[in-house]
């Protein structure tokens, strides 16, 4: 069986990989996404920002191998993404959505174990009960383990699937919008998770909405505006406040945390 | 992983998949120990009526084992062994089919309505077969009426499959009515039929809509035994793969399951169980409907074994059923498809409430 040894890439090497990446929906004229490249790196956590309709949910889509790109190259490992089993690359990445609905009365345990699937009849199956248990210690779901997915409330079920993203233990990780439907304390510590997760050189892309959160969790951000990337690098250079102004229309003050420094993003009302 | 938040070391780790597989065992035990006891009931019954004891007898002598149960009389024999043991068997078998090819299309479909007769599979198949009647068809010799029942059958299951699906899932609404579309299509293929054909024709056609055993012949379980086992193995290959499509396609898809393959299979794999199931015996509804609804209650959604409990609950169904059609009204035969029917569509309309209450409308 072919089980990917990744624990030896180094902090810093690119993991995931798209470079001019366009995208033209089929029928469509005008492209959705536009030469649009990015790295992500083992050890950070890059968050991808945007308004709506910034391309941000494309992007990730191409990045989880969902939509093929028109043109541009998609990689992990530098190896092209489409070349790659789809049994393997689940070995290597999770992928968590937005909509995570389960169909018929699966208990989050369940589904939290479904995350183990790619590694079936493999050396790895003997964890399966650890990770399983780590998975759901980690988001908060143990009390809910019995319980039927479909039964849960919004954010109880997006803590579930996180579980099964964690469970699936690859160091590639793909979170769409992971803070939507949390509460205050879930959603830091879904990022704190995030966190985690890259302090052992695992690769995390997130999209993010909450820019406080970008800034305060990323190491790199790619900020998106209809369909370009039109900035990369550490938040701080990222999110100025002029380019929040240009890109979301909105004025807004920008300035350091008063005790930790870090910057705040505030609307201006 | 580091925990998030200080856990209690005693913490207890709730183990709800045990408590289920014990379920599923008693649930296997309990399914089987009736289908014997509903088998050897119905061999015995009927205007030639044999005790159980006698029964036994019987089928201890045919595999031989000569015993004291057994009645003298010689036509006891040739009752049970050509007459209903075959139908028996016949019911057995299209049962486990019946209900399979419903968990089958309830996983893909990601929808607890989903079945053969309700979608149109079962129409598609009955016309497919009805037209190979009608013209004379032989190319395939006795395995043509299969081979169309098998060829109607995947149009039927495509075109629903193709039709009713947007954005990786199928609504409720859009799955029942691509359903009425299907079998309003080929209903009036099958009138068309029945307007050409002979007399005799015309009789096997209405015979098929209406479902019934009756006539089950050992040499028409050879060839259909064959297929539904076939059906049967890729099912429980598949099970596990199953259960990924529950979280939808896309992350099915990630936690690598190659979809696009894994639903021609599965798409294919049920329009072989339903031709299997309707070549010989019509439309027989509402099995893949019920069966795989009560097993969900009984032991849980994991689609192992789901199957597995589901295949023997068919059984069972139709083989109780088949019984009540043949023993109701003293001298008649009912058509089978009348009876699974008659608890099917009350079945149905409940789940049809219920499920509209849970998701609040008809998503």
């Amino acid at each position: 069986m072919n089980v990917p040894d990744t624990a030896g890439v180094a902090v810093g090497a690119v993991r995931l990989a798209a470079s001019a990446v366009t995208v033209v929906p089929d029928g469509a004229t005008r492209p959705i996404l536009r030469d649009a490249s990015l790295e992500v790196r083992a050890g950070e956590v890059h968050a991808l920002v945007g308004p709506n309709g910034a391309g941000k949910s494309t992007l990730f889509g191409v990045l989880a191998g969902d939509i093929r790109a028109t043109s541009g190259d998609v990689s992990l490992d530098g190896r092209m993404l489409g070349s790659i089993p789809a049994r393997e690359l689940a070995r290597r990445r999770a992928v968590l959505l937005q909509q995570n609905t389960v169909a018929f009365a699966f208990t989050a345990e369940q589904v939290v174990r479904m995350g183990r699937a790619p590694w079936a009849r493999t050396p790895a199956e003997a964890e399966d009960d650890r990770r399983v248990i780590a998975a759901m210690v980690a988001t908060d779901v143990m009390p809910l383990a019995g319980r039927a997915v479909a039964s849960l409330s919004g954010g109880e079920r997006a803590r579930v699937a996180l579980a099964r993203v964690l469970a699936q233990g690859t160091d590639v990780l793909l979170l769409d919008e992971p803070t939507a439907a949390l509460d205050l304390r879930h959603q830091e510590d879904v990022l704190r998770l995030a966190r985690m997760r890259a302090s052992e050189a695992a690769a995390v892309a997130i999209v993010l909405h909450d820019l406080n959160a970008a800034l305060a969790y990323a190491d790199r951000v790619t900020l998106l505006d209809g369909g370009r990337v039109v900035a990369s690098g550490s938040p701080a250079e990222v999110l100025t406040a002029e380019s929040i102004e240009a890109v979301y229309a909105q004025p807004v003050d920008v300035f350091p945390h008063p005790l930790t420094g870090v910057p705040l993003v505030v609307p201006r009302r | 992983m580091t925990l998030a938040r200080p856990v209690d070391d005693e913490v207890v780790v709730p183990t709800p998949s045990t408590h289920l597989g014990s379920r599923f065992a008693v649930t296997t035990i309990l399914l089987a120990l009736a289908i014997v006891a509903a088998a050897v009931i119905s061999l015995g019954v009927g205007q030639y009526a044999l005790s159980p004891a006698e029964v036994v007898g019987v089928l201890l002598q045919a595999v031989g084992i000569p015993n004291d149960w057994a009645p003298a009389a010689p036509t006891a024999a040739g009752v049970i062994l050509d007459i209903r043991l075959p139908r028996i068997v016949e019911g057995l078998l299209i049962g486990a089919a019946l209900a399979a090819s419903g968990v089958l299309m309830q996983a893909i479909f990601g929808n607890p309505l989903a079945d053969a007769a309700v979608v149109g599979v079962s129409s598609g198949a009955a016309l497919g077969a009805a037209a190979s009647l009608t013209f004379g068809l032989t190319i395939f010799g006795v395995w043509t009426t299969p081979a169309w029942a098998f060829a109607g059958g995947l149009v039927a299951v495509f075109a629903v499959y193709l039709i009713s699906r947007s954005g990786g899932r199928t609504e409720v609404v859009t799955l029942l009515l691509t359903g009425i579309a299907i079998n309003a299509i080929a209903g009036a293929g099958l009138a068309f039929l029945t307007f050409l054909g002979t007399t005799s024709t015309r009789e096997q056609i209405v015979f098929w809509q209406l479902g019934s055993l009756n006539g089950a012949l050992w040499q028409n379980i050879a060839l259909i035994a064959p297929l539904i086992l076939v059906g049967m193995i890729v099912s429980f290959a598949v099970a596990r793969r199953l259960d990924l499509f529950a979280l939808g396609e896309r992350t099915a898809r990630h936690l690598g399951v190659r979809v696009e393959l894994l639903r021609v299979v599965v798409i294919t794999t049920v329009a072989l169980l339903v031709c299997a199931a309707v070549a010989f015996a019509g439309i027989i509804g509402f099995v893949g409907l019920v069966i795989p609804h009560l097993m969900r209650m009984a032991i849980g959604p994991a689609h192992l074994p789901l199957l597995i409990t589901s295949a023997l609950g068919g059984a069972l169904l139709l083989s109780v059923a088949d019984l009540v059609a043949r023993t109701a009204v003293p001298l008649a035969d009912l058509p089978i498809g009348m009876i699974t029917s008659l608890v099917g569509g009350p079945f149905f309309l409940w789940l049809l409430v219920r499920t509209r209450r849970l998701s609040g409308g008809w998503a």
